[in-house]
């Protein structure tokens, strides 16, 4: 028999099945397109088929006559009331410049697929119709799309701000106080030491999240109530009413079941603002469903970076400087944090190692593209993937075994706490124990002596070996740090408990999750830490109605800030029964121990459950004098630091040089992301994290042509893999407890993102290395492996012989 | 247009335009909202019903092709508050996170147990090779599934 | 997304699909499995005013013995095409081919005959039924007409079918006893065929006494390799032979050029898929 001990202890660390699941397994679920009001309208947008242009006429009235019709609305129409511009809350530095962002053009469209008109109709299908009726007649303008082309300035697409250039961020060791001069270190190691200069490009990638977008708005009753598939309900409702000049207090916002994000939901989109602007319009119920066509080319996409690499080090492998020089592509219009996600990696580029200098410089480029924001990792990922990468090619360099070049940068686990050169303050990490787990997991050795024997060979299918030894800042994100970034926001998270009189217990919190499965995990947290059965807790999320305050999930922060909030709370929870307890069991409050859920007196068997005193309160017949009759109680955490998973990933690929396919054959992680709550969710977690960094590598590439046009603007091109298309993985762990809050936590949503990208091109890479190859770009398709490897025979084959070999 | 179908054992007689989808059908008309759209050009599979037994994507049918047919969705799998096998290996080997693929990923998966009772861990992933899922990275379905067809040979 | 309206009918005969066809209306498409075609409605890339659908028409489905070959009804699925006995037997490639084509869902649905009318440079039916010397049986108000495979491909997306015309059943001579391989290249499994190369061979005493080998998405119709076979015959299969013959499969091809490889990547690959897909047909 399990008793109620035995159950706490066993609470943390439990593979729990999710409570959240059974909705999701039986088709009952509550998707926002699933969403029907009486007299409900639905909206059609017409989208604009020119990337760059003056809207010189639209021509609305055969849409207003065809059957169905409620109303057809233009950008001139609704421009007051939509507001100047969509907001950018992050302005990274005092003179970045930016053009205004309407959700419905007005004068200009910037992109093809910006949306410059809108159908209300009685059905989805009347809408359609009447869209393809509107007539919209353009003045086209030069069409820049190319990241390099629009950073040369020579077509100002915004000509109001007389430059594409947005804004240059700088940060320089030598000028923070963390680190020594980068030049000066490079200027020293050309002399005696070796320099390594690369320029990667991070492509342009879709979150892809698999429901498409929708929205609905009720504006009947006094209070006006917005559905969203969205990540951030809190955000968006501030947001909506500071833009539309609507009362805070006059709207709802509701994050129903959300089908994932990946960032790509962290934004207030066009398609919100003007389905709220026309229903209110109307007066009646709205809705909008976006396709995937129109997801794909409207919807925010993320990376899309170049990056030219300076890596200074002596013979021995000891790195003593680091040049970062980013352009970072905004596309036309700068979404809620675009101009932010490249400086969010600026503090990672060192990583895990002991840089002694370190320089970022940052240039953000308009483009005539969808806008780029948040995806999965936001700036971190691409960090890790220039370190990473040079890494291998500053081995590759010197000669030496990567794993041990890496080792002798890194942090050693006795050297924590460790400020960095980016001047994060690193709070724990053990490097030497997840990389010799994992090497240990992988067969390490045996890969290597077989990677010998194909190429001793001549094997047309050669084996690489791709490492990747990462960091990553979770838990976005202390309110200071945010205020020192000039981010528009705190970073704070709420929670609250409701002490219900038969025992229950709701948790209102205010982050949102949308699949990784916090009702379970924090449920686990609030059975161990409150003593009440897992099944009791519900926890309650995604509605301003419900959940006053909060700043929703993004940046790996709900468990690590959120998280800790619903303790804060419970800890509040506790202190306020103590007294009422005291009080029942006739004891001193001092004299009352809390454990398992029950105040004890010391040294007797007498005791009161917390679901007693919540029916206690409930009845208040018999409370102390002065006590209110409620154990509820709510907090609000704001982290003193960030959080630091991390982790080592070692990938093996087989790479057929006839064809230039990469197989994946092993991919191990081990990842330390600190004290685990469910290592269930946990892993899930990691092998959704992978599958995008290796479909970055391997898959994912958003096109434009000349013209603008999203060559990859389905799922017929723009290519996720399937199950058929990636390998099973091997995950473990290591867990070295967080030091910056109580439950040792540090997330682990982005990990698997952020590690794998370099880890899969890193074994490419090192496939095809012997036969002359230093890079092959992403996404590493066949024909650019193929091309990689034949481009290095012709060099090899056009180099004068140096002798006998 | 006329149509009538059975849909999770019930019989539905409506009338619907040619062009309506056999999706938006379901999900306008009878009511199934648990069957979803994800894309539109038949790659993402979240749409995957059972017409006549085999798997197809919902919206890639016209409701008048499924005229006279039977269709079963997702929500005629539970019966009296029991999860149908691949329910129940989906939720134990938390292989789903968001959940929006999962109602063709399971329609999928039992349609390829149905074909192939005892497959490999490759058969499998082949199997669901018109299905997509963004969040799991496919691991946990793989094993719901073989866990599925453990079951069922022991 | 919703396709623009449309007429609909759905014949339970060849003939009423053919009054159909005539019945005088704008754009008329036909629809088998449906499986290419809605996509591109839904999509609006296209707007018929009348779809005929071919789905209630029995005698259009399935496979038959016809002497010294096979006949399979132009709505025989994908995957009816996979598991059928007579195919397996006769025309082994066939199946090899058919289980490739998409995602199981898409072969429940998607036919055979509608593959080869649809005709996509990079579907993979159209290589198949030509290195099988297939014969299409098509039908129009003027009576049954048979055109080789060879003549059917005319263009991009365009057949030796006419406008008032049906392709009703495809005639396959028998290959017994022949070895059969589909190699297909993508990137991603239900992606579509970077390049396929379809190859059926008859070995006779330790060498090849007869080959068919066909492309896809080598050029905008698929692409008959009669050098490779010409080559081929009379050698034995093994790995020089075959790497020699198969050097000659791009000759005189045109292949397209896009994010998933260039001209010059595709006659690359055609060369080793084919040296591939034969060694493989050769067991």
């Amino acid at each position: 028999m399990t008793t109620t001990a035995d159950r706490r202890s066993a609470e943390i660390g439990a593979p729990r099945t999710r409570k959240e699941d059974r909705h999701l397994l039986t088709g009952r679920t509550r998707w926002t397109a699933n969403i029907t009001l009486p007299g409900m309208l639905h909206l059609a947008m017409v989208r604009s088929t020119v990337a760059h242009a003056r809207i010189t006429g639209i021509d609305t009235s055969a849409a207003k006559r065809a059957p169905g019709v409620a109303g057809v609305f233009t950008g001139t129409e609704i421009a007051d009331a939509q507001g100047a511009s969509l907001p950018c809350v992050w302005p990274v530095t005092p003179d970045q410049v930016a053009p205004p962002h309407p959700a419905m053009a007005v004068e200009t469209v910037n992109f093809l697929g910006e949306i410059v008109a809108c159908v209300a109709a009685r059905s989805a299908t009347e809408a359609r119709d009447a869209a393809e009726l509107v007539d919209v007649e353009y003045g086209e303008l030069p069409v820049v799309t190319d990241l390099a082309v629009a950073a040369a300035d020579q077509e100002v697409i915004h000509p109001d701000l007389g430059t594409n250039r947005s804004a240059h961020w700088v940060f320089d060791s030598a000028a923070a106080g963390t680190g020594g001069d980068v030049d000066s270190a490079i200027s020293a190691a050309r002399e005696s030491g070796v320099v390594v200069e690369r320029t990667y490009r991070q492509q342009r990638v879709i979150p892809a999240f698999m429901e498409p977008r929708s929205v609905a708005v009720d504006p009947t009753g006094e209070q006006t109530t917005v559905w969203s598939s969205t990540q951030i309900p809190h955000i968006l409702k501030l947001i909506l009413a500071m833009t539309t000049g609507l009362p805070e207090s006059k709207l709802r916002v509701v994050a129903p079941d959300v089908g994932g994000g990946f960032g790509g939901k962290l934004e207030v989109t066009p398609e919100e603002m003007i389905t709220l602007v026309v229903a209110g319009r109307l007066g009646k119920p709205c809705a909008y469903a976006e396709t995937r066509s129109e997801s794909l080319m409207g919807a925010h996409h993320g990376r899309d970076q170049i990056q030219k690499l300076t890596l200074a080090a002596t013979r021995d492998g000891t790195v003593t400087a680091f040049k970062v020089e980013l352009t970072a592509n905004m596309g036309a219009y700068l979404g809620l944090t675009t101009p932010g996600i490249p400086i969010l990696g600026a503090f990672m580029y060192n990583a895990i190692y002991k840089f002694p200098a370190y320089r970022f410089t940052c240039d953000n480029v308009f483009t005539n593209t969808v806008w780029t924001d948040a995806y999965r990792g936001a700036g971190r990922p691409e960090a890790t993937f220039a370190i990473e990468r040079m890494m291998d090619e500053l081995a590759a360099e010197l000669d030496l075994e990567p794993l041990a070049l890496r080792e002798k940068n890194w942090i050693r686990h006795e050297e924590f706490p460790f400020t960095t050169v980016a001047g994060m303050e690193y709070d724990s990490g053990n490097y030497e124990a997840a990389t010799a787990k994992a090497r240990d997991l992988f067969g390490y050795d045996d890969l290597r002596a077989e990677q010998a024997k194909r190429r001793a060979d001549g094997d047309p299918v050669q084996l690489g070996i791709g490492i990747s030894t990462y960091t990553e800042m979770c838990g976005l994100a202390p309110s200071r740090v945010l205020g020192a970034l000039s981010f528009g926001s705190g970073g704070w998270e709420h929670a609250s408990i409701r002490m219900l009189p038969t025992g229950k217990v709701e948790v209102v919190a205010g982050v949102s999750p949308h699949g990784q499965g916090h009702e379970t995990s924090w449920s686990q947290i609030v059975a161990d830490r409150l003593g009440v059965p897992f099944e009791d807790v519900e926890i309650l999320h995604g509605d301003t109605g419900v959940s006053a305050r909060g700043l929703d999930t993004y940046g790996s922060r709900t468990l690590v800030v959120g998280g800790i909030a619903v303790v804060k709370a419970i800890d509040k929870v506790i202190e306020k029964a103590r007294p009422i307890a005291a009080h029942l069991l006739e004891a001193d409050p001092d004299d009352l121990e809390f454990a398992n859920g029950t105040f004890t007196v010391k040294g007797t068997g007498k005791g009161k459950h917390i679901s007693e005193l919540a029916l206690a309160v409930f009845l208040a017949h018999d409370l102390p004098d002065g006590v209110e009759a409620s154990l509820d109680a709510e907090a609000t955490f704001d982290p003193a630091n960030f959080s630091f998973p991390h982790g080592t990933h070692l990938c093996a690929v087989e790479v057929d040089t006839e064809t230039g396919r990469t197989t994946i054959r092993r991919y191990v992680a081990v990842d330390d992301c600190g004290v685990v709550v469910n290592p269930m969710l946990v892993d899930g977690q990691v092998h959704g994290g992978l599958a995008q960094g290796i479909s970055q590598a391997l898959f994912e590439e958003a096109l434009y042509d000349e013209n603008g046009t999203l060559v990859t603007g389905s799922f017929v091109d723009y290519l996720l893999p399937s199950a058929a298309d990636l390998p099973s993985y091997l995950t473990d762990r290591t867990e070295t407890p967080a030091t910056s809050n109580p439950l040792g936590v540090k997330g682990v949503g982005e990990a698997g993102t952020i590690a794998a990208t370099p880890c899969v091109v890193n074994a490419i890479v090192d496939a095809v290395r012997h036969l002359g190859v230093d890079d092959v770009p992403m996404p590493c398709t066949p024909q650019r492996v193929w091309a990689a490897i034949d481009q290095a025979r012709e060099r090899s084959a056009a180099r004068p012989s140096g002798g006998a070999q | 247009m006329k149509v009538s179908m059975v849909v999770d054992g019930v019989r539905y007689s409506d009338d619907v335009e040619p062009r309506t989808l056999l999706v938006h059908y379901l999900r306008e008309q009878v009511g199934k909202t648990g069957t979803v759209v994800g894309c539109d050009t038949s790659n993402c599979g979240a749409c995957t019903v059972h017409l006549d037994g085999r798997s197809v994507k919902s919206c890639s049918v016209l409701a008048v092709q499924a005229d006279g047919h039977e269709v079963d969705t997702i929500e005629g799998l539970a019966s009296d508050g029991v999860l149908h096998p691949m329910q129940q290996a989906f939720h134990e080997n938390h292989a789903l996170q968001c959940g929006y693929c999962t109602p063709g990923m399971i329609m999928q998966s039992i349609d390829l147990l149905k074909e192939n009772p005892h497959p490999t861990e490759q058969e499998v992933r082949e199997g669901l090779e018109g299905n997509l899922c963004r969040c799991t990275g496919y691991q946990n379905i793989v094993k719901a599934v073989l866990s599925v067809a453990e079951a069922s040979s022991s | 997304m919703i396709p623009a309206a449309f007429d609909y009918q759905a014949p339970d005969t060849v003939a009423d699909a053919l009054a159909a066809l005539s019945s005088g209306a704008d754009e008329v498409k036909v629809l088998a499995g449906g499986q290419s075609l809605i996509p591109v409605l839904r999509l609006r890339m296209a707007a018929p005013s009348l779809i005929v659908d071919l789905g209630r028409i029995p005698e259009l489905s399935g496979v038959s013995d016809d002497g010294d070959a096979i006949m399979i009804g132009a709505m025989t699925t994908h995957d009816q095409v996979t598991h059928d006995p007579l195919i397996a037997e006769h025309a082994a490639l066939l199946a090899r081919a058919a289980e490739t084509v998409a995602d199981p869902q898409v072969r429940h649905l998607g036919t055979f005959g509608g593959s080869l009318a649809h005709a996509d440079p990079a579907g993979d039916m159209p290589a198949a039924a030509l290195a099988l010397n297939a014969e299409m049986m098509i039908t129009g108000s003027q009576g049954e007409r048979t055109v080789a495979a060879k003549d059917f491909f005319v263009g991009l997306f365009e057949t030796a079918v006419g406008e008032d015309e049906i392709l009703t059943s495809i005639r396959v001579p028998k290959h017994t006893g022949w070895g059969s391989h589909y190699e297909k290249f993508n990137r991603v499994a239900q992606q579509w065929s970077i390049v396929g190369v379809a190859a059926t061979l008859r070995l006779d005493g330790g060498t090849i006494a007869e080959a068919g080998i066909a492309l896809t998405n080598m050029g905008l119709t698929p692409i008959r390799a009669s050098a490779v076979e010409q080559a081929l015959v009379g050698r034995p299969p093994n790995e020089d032979a075959v790497r020699q013959a198969a050097e000659q499969a791009a000759a005189g091809t045109h292949p397209p050029s896009d994010a998933n490889g260039d001209a010059d990547y595709r006659r690359h690959l055609a060369a080793v898929l084919t040296r591939r897909a034969v060694l493989a047909a050769a067991g």
